[in-house]
């Protein structure tokens, strides 16, 4: 499966459009209890358990949209983008979408 | 005389141990500003652009998506600092300085996905920015950010 962001593959050509897959995950966006993040109130720097925290969330992400789009026939997803957008006070929603066609290498 | 000295004692403690707290941090912002110039440059000649089309003349293969993230904690010094600032507006350096290392970090992240796969251009780049909030409602946490682009290997440009 091909994941890029680009609108077009150089050297290939969209013989049909699947339509549009998406993904998404849930998670916390606030430090809550944490008592390593409270130190790093003090002291700054990164906040490495919640970069973690993020990079999973955004391969789960992915990981559903290709899972759609494999679904549908496609072998490659075009145009991906992420939003970002605010559930709750606690929770923000990852979203990543893109869209599925198929493809062939030009002759 | 022992009166005077224990409360210069009492004061003059917890001053200390919030100016060594706040050195540290400096520090520790000022190595990461270094560490960030010094990765900008190795990774410098890996062509990145927003455009989404590439040149007419180029040749591009193995496209696939590379990502970076980076989340860069608010500490109470720089909030202080804002704080102060509201009273007369204008810039707020502390937290210019934030959101730079947390978008260079992301950025140098992403370049380094790409350069471990072989890539010399990342093209369609987009930078998300997002903030954390803190352990109380309505103050900073922190601020992510999230770089993201097509790395490819690029011929006749």
């Amino acid at each position: 499966m091909i994941v890029v962001n680009t609108e077009y593959l150089p050297g290939m050509s969209i013989v049909e459009v699947k339509g549009l897959v998406q993904g998404s995950t849930v998670r916390a966006k606030h430090m809550g209890r944490d008592i390593a993040a409270g130190i790093k109130n003090l002291f700054g720097g990164e906040l490495k358990g919640y970069t973690e925290l993020l990079v999973e969330s955004r391969r789960e992400a992915v990981r559903r949209m290709i899972a759609q789009a494999t679904d549908l026939g496609a072998n490659a997803v075009l145009n991906v983008r992420f939003a970002t957008s605010s559930i709750t006070a606690g929770a923000a929603e990852l979203y990543a979408y893109g869209t599925a066609v198929v493809v062939v290498e030009q002759a | 005389m022992s009166e005077t000295a224990s409360v210069l004692v009492g004061a003059g403690v917890p001053v200390i141990l919030l100016l060594i707290v706040y050195l540290i941090g400096r520090a520790a912002e000022s190595s990461h500003l270094a560490r960030l110039d010094n990765d900008e440059r190795e990774l410098a000649d890996i062509v990145m652009s927003d455009l989404k089309r590439l040149p007419d003349n180029w040749r591009a293969t193995d496209l696939h998506l590379v990502t970076g993230v980076a989340v860069i904690a608010t500490d109470y010094f720089k909030v202080f600092a804002a704080s102060l600032r509201n009273i007369v507006g204008g810039r707020v350096w502390s937290f210019e300085t934030l959101v730079s290392r947390a978008r260079r970090e992301a950025i140098v992240r992403m370049l380094r996905e790409a350069r471990d796969a072989g890539a010399n251009a990342v093209w369609t780049v987009r930078i998300e920015t997002a903030t954390i909030q803190g352990k109380r409602q309505g103050k900073s946490g922190g601020v992510e950010v999230m770089a993201y682009g097509t790395a490819m290997k690029v011929t006749g440009g």
